[in-house]
Parts: C-alpha cells; sequence; structure tokens
C-alpha cells in the first residue's frame, strides 16, 4: 500500500524482506545500513532477543531520490524467521509493497525455504495479495560459503526448488560480505516503484 | 487499498489536529496508518526519529491487538506510555489510522483524553471520506510488472 502525499509531493513504500530464520534478512538490511550515506537513510531500529533472532522486526527508512517529481522514501523491514512467528510476519506484511525472499543457500535448509515460500504465499493471500503481481525478487544468500566444508546448493537447484513457477528477477548474495546486496534492493526498488507509477497514473485516470 | 493525501486533504485534517494541540497543551500530535506510514505530524516533534516511531507505533498496535484478541477483546483502541517527563498516548481513529500524541508534564492525561474524544469522531468521518470515497484504485488483475 503505498502513501502518496500531494501535499509533500513524496512517495512512500514498504518493503519486507522475508525468509527463513537465519538466512540472513537482518544481515542484507545492517550492510545496507552501514553503506548508505548519512543523508539518505534514518536510523536502524532492531526489536531482537538476545540470541541475535528478530523477535519483531528491524525496520530501515532510506530515501531513493526523485521520481516523476516525488521524493520516493522505501521502509524495509525484516521478519522474524522462525515458524511460531507467524503472527508477527503477518503483522509486518500489511501494506506491503514489495518483497524480497531470502533463501538460504546451506543444503541442510532447502526444506526451509520452501516452507517459507509457501508461508509467504499463504500469508500474502490472507491480505488479498497474490504472490505472482506482488513486486517480488528472490536472493540467493550464503553463496559465499561455496568451498568450503558447509555445503551449499547449486543456484540452478534453488532457482529450481523456487523460482520455477515465479520466474521473478533473483541474484545470488553474500549478505556478510555485501556481494549482491545493493543489486537486489535496486531490483525490487525498480519493480516497487514502477508498479507505485502505475498506481499513480490510474489515480490520475480516475480523478480526471 | 492506496493512501493519497491532496493539500486539501491535508488542510482538513490538520483542522482537527491543530484543535487537539492548541487546547490540550500537547508538544504535538501524529497520524499513521495502521501498516506503519506516517500520514501528517502536527506541532513541535522536536528531534525524534519520526519514521522509526511510525513504524514501531503501527507494530505496538498490531502486538496489542493480539493480547486483546487473547483475551477476547477484538482490540484495544487507546495505549498510553508514561515516562519521567515525557509521555505518549495512542488512539484508533477508524479502521486505518492511529494518532499518537506527545506531551510532557506541562498538561495532563485527562486533558488530552478529553480533547482527543471530542474531535475522534469528527476527523475519523473525514478520514474515512478522504479513503473511501475518490481514492480506492482497483489494481487486481494487474499484471507483474516486467
Amino acid at each position: 500500500m503505498p502513501f502518496i502525499n500531494f501535499s509533500k509531493d513524496e512517495i512512500q513504500c514498504k518493503i519486507v524482506y522475508y525468509g527463513a530464520g537465519f538466512c540472513g534478512k537482518t544481515t542484507n538490511l545492517q550492510y545496507i545500513f552501514a553503506q548508505m550515506g548519512e543523508d539518505t537513510k534514518g536510523k536502524m531500529v532492531s526489536i531482537d532477543t538476545r540470541g541475535d533472532r528478530t523477535l519483531f522486526f528491524d525496520f530501515l527508512s532510506l530515501n531513493l531520490g526523485k521520481i516523476r517529481g516525488f521524493d520516493v522514501r522505501v521502509q524495509l523491514y525484516t521478519v522474524p524467521g522462525q515458524v511460531h512467528y507467524d503472527a508477527t510476519r503477518k503483522l509486518v506484511l500489511k501494506g506491503v509493497d514489495g518483497v524480497v525472499f531470502v533463501a538460504d543457500s546451506l543444503k541442510v535448509q532447502r526444506k526451509k525455504n520452501i516452507e517459507s515460500l509457501i508461508n509467504l504465499a499463504k500469508n500474502l493471500a490472507e491480505k488479498g495479495i497474490s504472490i505472482r503481481t506482488v513486486p517480488l525478487v528472490i536472493q540467493y544468500n550464503k553463496r559465499d560459503l561455496d568451498g568450503t566444508d558447509s555445503e551449499i546448493l547449486p543456484v540452478e537447484i534453488l532457482e529450481k526448488d523456487l523460482n520455477s513457477m515465479l520466474k521473478v528477477p533473483s541474484y545470488s548474495a553474500s549478505a556478510l560480505k555485501g556481494a549482491g546486496v545493493f543489486e537486489t534492493l535496486r531490483e525490487i526498488s525498480k519493480l516497487v516503484v514502477k508498479d507505485v507509477s502505475r498506481k499513480i497514473m490510474l489515480v490520475d485516470q480516475q480523478l480526471k | 487499498m492506496n493512501i493519497i493525501i491532496t493539500k486539501e486533504d491535508l488542510k482538513k485534517i490538520n483542522f482537527f489536529l491543530d484543535k487537539v494541540v492548541s487546547s490540550s497543551l500537547a508538544h504535538s500530535v501524529l497520524l499513521i496508518d495502521r501498516s506503519g506510514q506516517l500520514i501528517t505530524q502536527y506541532g513541535n516533534t522536536l528531534d525524534i526519529d519520526i519514521l522509526s516511531l511510525s513504524a514501531l507505533t503501527a507494530a505496538n498496535f498490531g502486538a496489542t491487538a493480539e493480547i486483546a484478541k487473547i483475551l477476547g477483546e477484538e482490540e484495544f483502541t487507546l495505549l498510553f506510555h508514561k515516562g519521567k517527563s515525557e509521555n505518549v498516548y495512542f488512539t484508533a481513529i477508524g479502521e486505518h489510522v492511529i494518532m499518537v500524541t506527545l506531551f510532557d508534564d506541562k498538561t495532563s492525561l485527562g486533558l488530552i483524553r478529553l480533547r482527543i474524544n471530542q474531535i475522534a469522531e469528527d476527523l475519523s468521518r473525514t478520514l474515512a471520506s478522504i479513503f473511501e470515497e475518490k481514492r480506492e484504485v482497483t489494481v487486481s488483475g494487474l499484471q507483474r510488472p516486467s
């Protein structure tokens, strides 16, 4: 649900990072927060437990510059990944304009990725949003573990598991080291802004 | 639902917020929507991080609504947090909006509540007309942008 403020010529959009527990959603936001300039970012708010697990959500507000004369501000949220925090995930998804699904490349997490994607589809559907139409980008995280003792799945397998039906843009990434993080953010922002611009045009037409 | 606010809408909304701020000695009043987006702020918000406050307020409201459900209530329509000198009072305004009132010990909770109650219904009607009357954009059936 974009919020379009004609009195300030500002558009606010909400992007949610979704995925199974420990897949790297918060790490994505932390990397973005560390790299962005002071003038374009707000504070990063995290509600987590002592064990580094997100309890409620992380929140980061970014200014993306101007589009068609409007200042575009995106608000990035993460959800808690653990299965039993579903009620919290639903709360955070409220009013979402775009989703980044962060998949864990570790082989042992294969099933959890699929479960989390199904959970996302279900929770979006409850809000009347189809996973097939919402702006969505998939990120294959932890690619930096390739060649280490931790066994990771090839991108082709992850694509087949998660993206064979959706066919959305996908990126290999290492949220910890930063590879692919901004590519993911750029793509989802582009999709969301495109979607919002289309909505503005619809509004323009309806108001005329 | 998309929220779209024009200058005229904001004028109408600020009329009510001005009434609250000027008659209750609150620092400032914010209106935010239930997904955490700031709609408008009125008064002196000092140097606080309004965007984070909005996100956390929506989450706070959502979380307490779940507590209400456990207790058999639909939701709690007002919340109050008291600090040593700063206080915050949250009120649900209609279905989509939360009003956040920031105030210190120069005024009292009773006065704040009274002033908000006096405008809540009219403000809620105004917001409902802004949201529903003209701006509901039908986006179902649209395809993902390529």
